[in-house]
């Protein structure tokens, strides 16, 4: 089987095995997002003024949460190092783990987040435009992520300090992601934000990868 | 004969490289950058009182912001040097982490600190400029944010070379860390700009009045002073760097000793 999908299978069957992981993102999104009216107040002119940030903030978060345990398992009993050993090239087996990681943590959000935004008034194209926005960005959160989960591998204090990290770099994307939806309801064109977003998904699906593999190959020596 | 020059020639080039690269053993950086440290300070010193007497004697008022605009002789070099260095700690890192050599990394490891306060330093006089220009300690101007957004990268290098024990790792981690922030603040900064543009007309206006002479001369003396201050305290963190790390070495004995 080929290398990449073999290790998208295997990530995605484990974490499958133990749901509770996945589960706990995903609810952490759900109960972020439900917690900010309860803060703000009900009024629905305010709530969809503020949705696209709100959401995408939790989204942020929520990919965060689960970042340190893209390698932590597989350092741990020693695959890790296997892997970078096999003939197969470590780039592919590490985007593959970062597929995986979206498919796990990141397609849940995509397809949570037009539900919550029902919770903030939002209509239905405005719903449209910020599930393109999460399916073009959080690609981009998982890649970048992967960097920091990678070079804080087996570090003291590792998941507060890969926050400190990754968040500063997350900014573009929370800026165009929460634009577009913003943009849409102001009336205006969401063509500019999309591309903007989808340049820099290519541009980290190139570098990411590698960058990630560097990091790793420091983490292990 | 003429091939013997171009050997002779190879062989001159080959030993002025090595005469460089003899400088990237923390033993021969050690002193030299001893040496350089008085001449730094020196300098900074000399461009520090030119460029205060510049600007608080020679420079005139502003005829719009009155006295108050004198805090830009701080705070525009700040900027410009929390910038700066941020490009000059990567490229030491960079080269660390291609070449391998110690001292690259460790003077990046030396910059940051000072990149970091330098950052700090132009948000605090920003503030302080701020409130009486603009009427706001803070502001969400593009300028502004991607400055706090670099210190925050600042912050995120320092912390992990300091979570990690093997001085080693955490110089090529750092490496890493700082080629990725460089790639990403064009990024950064233009979505921050774009970001800004969109949401609000520009509450903030700078007056565009051309600059007087003696301001400009003022500035850029400060702004030599700032560079010069930080090349000598580079230089005093990275020998401290070095004797740390180089403590069971038989040469840091006798230095120290």
């Amino acid at each position: 089987m080929n290398p990449f999908l073999a290790t998208v299978r295997r990530d995605v069957l484990l974490a499958m095995r133990r749901k509770s992981e996945v589960l706990t993102a995903v609810f952490f999104f759900v109960i972020v997002t439900s917690l900010f009216p309860l803060g703000i107040g009900p009024e629905p002119v305010l709530l969809k003024k503020i949705a696209p940030g709100i959401l995408w903030v939790a989204a942020l978060l929520a990919t965060l949460l689960g970042l340190p345990r893209l390698f932590a398992a597989d350092h741990g009993d020693g695959t890790l190092e296997q892997m970078v050993l096999s003939p197969s090239p470590l780039g592919l087996l590490v985007a593959g783990k970062i597929l995986a990681h979206w498919l796990l943590c990141g397609l849940p959000l995509v397809l949570l987040a037009p539900v919550l935004g029902l919770q903030f008034d939002l209509d239905a194209s405005a719903l449209g435009v910020l599930t393109l926005a999460l399916l073009l960005g959080t690609p981009l959160l998982s890649l970048i992520g992967a960097i920091g989960a990678a070079l804080t591998l087996g570090v003291r204090g590792g998941g507060v300090l890969l926050a400190l990290l990754v968040l500063p770099l997350y900014i573009p994307a929370l800026i165009f992601g929460a634009g577009a939806v913003e943009a849409h309801i102001a009336g205006l064109d969401v063509g500019g934000h999309l591309s903007l977003l989808a340049a820099m998904l290519v541009l980290a699906a190139f570098f990411a990868p590698w960058a990630t593999t560097a990091g790793l190959r420091i983490a292990l020596e | 004969m003429g091939d013997h020059g171009g050997i002779e020639d190879c062989i001159r080039v080959s030993q002025s490289i090595v005469q460089w690269f003899r400088f990237a053993s923390p033993q021969s950086f050690y002193p030299l950058a001893g040496r350089m440290v008085p001449w730094f300070w020196a300098a900074a010193a000399i461009f520090g009182i030119a460029g205060l007497w510049m600007s608080f004697f020679v420079a005139p008022t502003d005829a719009q912001q009155g006295e108050g605009y004198r805090i830009i002789f701080v705070h525009v070099p700040a900027s410009w040097m929390s910038m700066f260095i941020y490009l000059v700690m990567a490229f030491w890192a960079g080269l660390g982490l291609a070449l391998n050599t110690r001292v690259s990394s460790m003077m990046a490891q030396a910059l940051a600190p000072t990149g970091a306060l330098m950052a700090a330093l132009s948000l605090w006089t920003g503030a302080l400029w701020g409130k009486p220009m603009w009427g706001a300690w803070w502001v969400w101007d593009a300028r502004l944010t991607s400055e706090l957004i670099l210190f925050f990268l600042y912050l995120g290098f320092m912390a992990l070379q300091a979570a990690i024990d093997d001085p080693r790792r955490a110089d090529k981690a750092g490496a890493i860390l700082a080629l990725v922030g460089v790639v990403n603040i064009p990024i950064i900064y233009f979505s921050v700009k774009w970001w800004n543009t969109l949401h609000q007309g520009s509450s903030v206006n700078l007056a565009k009045s051309s600059m007087a002479t003696t301001m400009l001369w003022g500035m850029l003396l400060m702004a030599l002073a700032f560079w010069m201050y930080s090349i000598a305290v580079a230089l005093m963190r990275v020998r401290a760097i070095i004797l740390e790390r180089e403590r069971h070495t038989e040469w840091v004995k006798h230095a120290v000793a």
